[in-house]
């Protein structure tokens, strides 16, 4: 292909510059010149490429090494049995509830998430919608805010006196304000509902970007064959989204997953570990009170083994219905 | 009159949507105006604890201090992120071969490595070179991102082959040409690439929070986590500190939001 580029560059040298004496140059030359840019593309990605193996990989290699170690702060041993921190986060009773946290957070969360996005999408993505900027905007900002920002708007919103009990017992929906962050079914519900309004605009905006390059003519043809706006969305629009569907669904999948920032500033944890993700856990065990590396990384790698099952599993499934 | 009524639910769901987007950054901008009993009270309106809560926060955390290593971060990152992602992407397309589509598609691995998984061995190594506690330690790490090189690999794509080759005859380097010509006609996908980087960066948390152990070199995102932790919450403080945080990211995302969009989509209109 680039080979096919440079020829017909030099057909364009002698088209241009009649006179110039020899009009092909030698067969030796022109390798000379696809050898040199190809190392100029390695030079050009060489350190991207390294700081990437450098700053992900090989540490992904290390952890693994350390999560079959076992000891305090610098003194490390290799353990025995060399799996035993995994054994011990076997027995670990606050671990399994943390997965089972953050499970909670991602069915439950991710699926409604989607499904909004893709509505809001389709709304926006009308012709003769009015004032379209405007709504995209306001439903995109709260991208533009950190997490731990609004997780402490959220938690102060959704403190015993604070706004939404404030709001709810205006409405008479409720008689007296509810402690959501002191019990664990509504502190998850607030963690829940924090990642909704933080995370859908984020989403929409991929598929609006899908919706951008959606074969129109599809949608004429469903309207003329008689299809409603219902059926055409979801028999039309939605099979030719799926690529992008599959990609929402795993970055929003790992994300959730990696959770800290919430469990951290919105709830901490609690109350009494109900709402902690793993990834806060994996902060507790590394770097506070006693840290523990080797227990620590065992747990890291736990992680990583669930974002690459359940991207694996994602991607069967989204490729299946091909 | 029919047509009208059909669009009616389109537009309830947006403006729903669009309110309940917005509530919440509006109560954190108008809570900063207000006193902690006002935002207990719930008070929806503009107050005048404004000027009482600025001297308040600053009195107790070193604002200035935090905005400044959180802007120093999220400038030096972008700007890195964007010459060594953007000039890599570059490479990948336009001088690809085997071997680089190779590498590339071993590199996008990186992108399922949970931060998690890497958290650990990246203090120890920051450690082991005494970096713990340094700006260049909480930056490294996010300079190369998949993401991106994958972002601006795309966009090389679209780079008019013709463009390259006329450049070549009239004898302009590779490294200018990437500086010239390829950089100039892709402005869109470099505000978006620089919206993004921004943004991450800025609101980066867990790992600034692991490397930077006293608080020396804290980022806003860290200030306003420690506010949190305090015994007594002062509400109007907490708000407006996280105002501060998140102005910056909302302001560059207000003003780049329309060649942020172009650069994601490719072209919209």
């Amino acid at each position: 292909m680039s080979l096919l580029a440079s020829a017909s560059a030099s057909g364009q040298v002698s088209g241009t510059a009649p006179g110039s004496g020899d009009v092909t140059p030698s067969r030796k030359r022109r390798f000379g010149i696809e050898q040199r840019r190809n190392v100029t593309g390695w030079v050009f990605l060489l350190p991207a490429a390294a700081l990437i193996l450098l700053m992900n990989f090989y540490p992904m290699a290390q952890a693994f090494i350390l999560s079959l170690k076992t000891g305090r702060g610098t003194r490390l041993n290799f353990a025995d049995p060399l799996w035993y921190n995994y054994q011990r986060l076997m027995q670990d009773e606050t671990f399994k509830l943390t997965v089972q946290n953050t499970f909670i957070y991602l069915i439950v969360q991710v699926p409604i998430m989607l499904v909004l996005a893709l509505i809001l999408a389709n709304l926006l993505n009308d012709k003769n919608l009015r004032f379209k900027g405007l709504w995209r905007t306001a439903i995109f900002l709260p991208c533009a805010v950190s997490l731990v920002s609004y997780s402490l708007v959220f938690r102060t919103m959704f403190s015993t006196d604070g706004l939404v009990n404030d709001m709810l017992m205006g409405l008479h929906f409720i008689d007296s304000p509810i402690n959501w962050l002191g019990q664990t079914g509504t502190a998850r519900l607030v963690i829940i509902l924090g990642l909704l309004w933080r995370w859908t605009g984020y989403n929409m905006v991929f598929y609006l970007a899908a919706l951008q390059n959606l074969d129109y003519s599809t949608l004429e043809a469903a309207r003329i064959d008689g299809a409603g706006s219902w059926r055409t969305f979801w028999h039309v629009t939605v099979p030719q989204l799926r690529p992008m569907i599959l990609l929402t669904a795993i970055m929003s999948t790992n994300g959730t997953i990696q959770l800290f920032d919430e469990s951290w500033n919105l709830t901490q944890g609690g109350p009494a570990y109900t709402s902690m993700t793993m990834s806060h856990y994996l902060f507790e065990l590394s770097f506070q009170k006693n840290p523990n590396f080797g227990y620590g990384a065992a747990l890291s790698y736990v992680i990583l083994i669930m974002v690459a099952l359940l991207a694996a599993i994602q991607m069967k499934v989204g490729d299946k219905r091909d | 009159m029919t047509r009208a009524l059909r669009r009616a639910p389109g537009y309830l769901f947006l403006g729903v949507s669009a309110l309940l987007s917005v509530l919440p950054l509006y109560f954190m901008a108008v809570s900063a105006t207000n006193t902690s009993q006002d935002v207990l009270a719930s008070r929806m309106l503009p107050g005048g604890a404004l000027v009482e809560n600025f001297l308040a926060l600053v009195a107790s955390q070193d604002v200035a201090s935090a905005m400044w290593y959180s802007t120093l971060n999220a400038v030096v990152t972008t700007v890195l992120a964007l010459v060594v992602c953007s000039i890599a992407g570059y490479g990948f397309e336009v001088y690809h071969s085997r071997g680089k589509d190779r590498l590339m598609s071993f590199l996008l691995l990186a992108m399922m490595i949970p931060f998690a998984a890497t958290m650990i061995p990246l203090f120890q190594m920051f450690a082991s070179f005494g970096m713990v506690n340094s700006t260049a330690a909480v930056i490294l790490p996010a300079i190369a991102t998949p993401f991106l090189v994958l972002l601006f690999r795309q966009s090389a794509r679209t780079f008019p082959h013709e463009i390259l080759e006329a450049a070549r005859i009239d004898g302009l380097r590779e490294l200018n040409i990437f500086f010239r010509i390829f950089l100039p006609t892709m402005r869109s996908t470099y505000a978006a690439a620089a919206v993004i980087t921004f943004m991450t960066a800025w609101n980066n948390f867990l790992w600034p929070k692991v490397i930077l152990v006293n608080n020396t070199y804290q980022t806003m995102p860290m200030l306003i986590s420690n506010l949190r932790a305090g015994y007594v919450t002062d509400y109007g403080v907490l708000m407006l500190a996280v105002l501060l945080a998140s102005l910056p990211t909302m302001i560059l995302f207000l003003v780049l939001q329309r060649s942020f969009a172009e650069g994601i989509t490719g072209a919209i209109k």
